[in-house]
């Protein structure tokens, strides 16, 4: 990464399309090869809006409202967390929405997800309801799981969702064996890994993709880059700036996508899933978002300035797909409108939910722990 | 019932359970195409192929992680360490993944995967190739561990633990593996875990043996009988998680006697826990202090005769029946 300020796309792209390529060099200097970069800057919205017209309205809509809920969902942990409602860790996914949304919102039954300790998004995108998410948040025996794990540890079995998992890179390890089982039971299904950028430097991440390609496992790897681990630039932690590309050390498939559009998140990972349904091959995905908080509810984020953020906020991708719905005629204002008020309601009964919701029996202390 | 090595015997049960269950496979490094560094998976390889008995790169953490995740998935992974020692390097997947999915899913996700392997000193691999592990693994809520002496104990119980719906770890002993020893050949023979084997009985002192130790034991109870008179009753928890605590004392509060001999160090070790566990149950049986025989504090040497003097021994422990005897 270069200095942060020159990292960021400065504005939303329904703005830019028009932009000289001088200044657009200049807004992703940061990214590994610049002149694709702007390539795909300038045919996002083109693209955005072609991909628009060839999915379903209601998909669409049902996206959005996921991206929606994701946000508002968020948002409320960090307002209860801030008067003591949350206990322990909390990391937030507010601005990475589209990539959550863009890919899980691509599979299909009998396909398994796994992430990591930032799960709370993906837990509800699986089918996790968001008042199950929240008790668990807040430890009562309504909770995912019953109010043993908290927030970096939602699963569901029904729901394919293999969990978030606490130890940087663990899951890419996991991950990469839930493939394995569902090649080694002849299912066309696929697996996608998510973990964050600094989970690459893991010897977990070399070994897992390693022997995916060697055994030739349909698993996608997601890495969601949010440019941050914990206060650590990426710049500041790894020796090259081009994750995608270590995907070539290892002979792997692997793509560089924006995660500020939610479509082009949708479209790599539907190619993926091609390729690892059709061909059983994994592939790797350089997803580059950014995270607007900090990495978890006690870190006041002091690495980084308010500009670097502003920047980033500028090219929401929740208002970003907002704006291509409405270019689309797919979607507008009164039906956004609906779908933040749907959002505010579910969130709002999760914390009636949570509230009413007792804490664990003492009993549940010693269960679980083996069968 | 037929005559076989430990090394056989644990090749029998692999492949019986591999018959048994299309779920269950065999992964690690050199399993297949080698037949095995110690060949305990001896001709599985050809029999069943690449689906069933899996080559893995030199890759621990990788193909631990591998394992867990496809047991979640529903498959019954035997995962294969060459030697224990290098388990330390996939710690990170059976402590923090296999042994707290259960727990930490709310008991969504159990993982029904063996971890098997090798623990223990060799001859003369020098310290970073003989390391006793299970006092580490036990220590985790969440992981079974089990340590075999016999053949028969070898074919029983890792079939039980392949059948196990919880993460074990299954440590055989390299210097075991051609001990001969009567095995039955019914491919539902199993030993169920948590449950300790009396080896031996005696009414003077009883020596809580597991693994390379228990044959020693014998042979120390055959020297004290022989020379002193003493008899001494040698008890095999078998498992050491979960441990079957009950015939220890009840051997105890027959003997008033104990002794631990264990190949690990001594400190934090399983000998300490039983030894725990027996002062508090068992207190007022006991007419003398537990004595305990255990690998040395310092890492193994190479030098034959360091090595013998860093490890149990049969003359170490007829020295602490004799010790705990007041003979």
């Amino acid at each position: 990464m270069a200095k942060k300020s020159s990292k960021s796309p400065s504005k939303p792209r329904s703005k830019t399309a028009s932009k000289k390529s001088s200044e657009l060099q200049k807004v992703f200097a940061h990214v590994p090869d610049p002149s694709i970069a702007q390539k795909e800057y300038r045919q996002r919205k083109k693209s955005q809006l072609a991909m628009i017209r060839k999915t379903d309205k209601k998909l669409l809509a049902e996206m959005l409202y996921q991206m929606v809920l994701g946000r508002v969902f968020e948002q409320k942990c960090a307002e209860v967390y801030r008067i003591g409602m949350i206990g322990g860790f909390c990391h937030l996914y507010i601005g990475q929405e589209a990539i959550a949304i863009g890919s899980m919102m691509a599979l299909k039954e009998g396909d398994y997800t796994i992430t990591s300790y930032r799960d709370h998004v993906q837990a509800m995108v699986a089918g996790i309801a968001p008042e199950e998410v929240l008790a668990e948040l807040y430890g009562r025996a309504g909770g995912n799981v019953k109010g043993k794990g908290g927030s970096m540890h939602m699963f569901s079995k029904e729901k394919g969702f293999f969990g978030g998992h606490g130890i940087v890179g663990g899951q890419i390890g996991v991950g990469t064996g839930m493939a394995f089982a569902q090649k080694y039971k002849d299912t066309d299904n696929v697996t996608l890994c998510f973990f964050g950028e600094a989970a690459v430097n893991q010897g977990i991440f070399h070994e897992s993709l390693n022997m995916a390609q060697l055994w030739k496992l349909p698993i996608i790897y997601i890495c969601e880059n949010n440019q941050y681990g914990m206060g650590t630039a990426q710049d500041r932690a790894m020796s090259i700036s081009n994750i995608a590309s270590k995907g070539d050390g290892y002979g792997m498939a692997n793509e560089f996508v924006d995660g500020m559009d939610v479509m082009a998140v949708r479209d790599a990972v539907l190619r993926a899933c091609n390729r690892a349904r059709k061909d059983s091959l994994p592939t790797l995905l350089e997803i580059r978002s950014y995270r607007y908080m900090g990495h978890s509810m006690s870190d006041p984020g002091k690495y980084r300035t308010s500009e670097e953020i502003k920047k980033y906020q500028e090219r929401d991708p929740i208002a970003l797909f907002k704006d291509s719905l409405k270019e689309a005629k797919v979607l507008g204002e009164k039906d956004f409108e609906k779908i933040e008020k749907r959002a505010q309601e579910a969130v709002e009964k999760a914390v009636r939910y949570s509230e009413e919701s007792p804490y664990p029996d003492e009993s549940e202390l010693l269960t679980d722990v083996m069968l | 019932m037929a005559e076989m090595t430990m090394r056989d015997a644990l090749n029998a049960a692999l492949r019986e359970e591999i018959l048994r269950d299309e779920n269950v496979f065999v992964m690690g490094e050199e399993v297949a195409e080698y037949d095995g560094a110690y060949k305990v998976t001896r001709g599985l390889w050809q029999e069943f192929g690449d689906k069933r008995v899996i080559d893995t790169p030199i890759t621990e953490l990788g193909f631990a992680g591998l394992g867990v995740g496809a047991a979640m998935a529903g498959l019954r992974p035997v995962v294969e360490f060459m030697t224990f020692n290098f388990s330390i390097l996939a710690a990170d997947q059976i402590i923090n993944h296999a042994a707290k999915m259960l727990y930490m899913s709310g008991g969504q996700f159990n993982v029904p995967i063996v971890f098997r392997g090798p623990n223990g000193s060799a001859f003369q691999v020098s310290s970073q190739h003989s390391q006793a592990l299970e006092a580490m693994y036990a220590n985790f809520p969440g992981l079974k561990v089990v340590m075999p002496s016999t053949p028969a104990d070898a074919k029983g119980l890792l079939k039980s633990s392949i059948r196990d719906d919880n993460p074990v770890i299954f440590m055989e002993q390299e210097r075991m593996y051609g001990n001969k020893g009567e095995v039955p050949d019914d491919p539902d023979f199993l030993i169920p875990l948590g449950v300790a084997d009396v080896k031996r009985e005696g009414t003077d002192c009883t020596i809580v043996a597991r693994s390379m130790t228990v044959p020693m034991s014998l042979q120390a109870a055959e020297i004290v009988e022989r020379e002193y008179g003493v008899s001494v009753e040698v008890v095999d928890p078998r498992t050491i998680k979960p441990l079957d605590i009950d015939t220890i004392v009840e051997s105890v509060k027959k003997t008033n006697r104990l002794i631990v001999a264990e190949e690990s160090h001594s400190f934090a070790s399983v000998g300490a826990e039983i030894s725990h566990q027996v002062m508090e149950l068992a207190f007022d049986h006991l007419d003398a202090p537990i004595k305990r025989i255990s690998t040395v504090e310092a890492p193994m040497p190479y030098a034959k005769n360091l090595e013998a003097l860093a490890l149990p021994s049969v003359d170490k422990i007829v020295d602490a029946i004799k010790e705990v005897c007041y003979l």
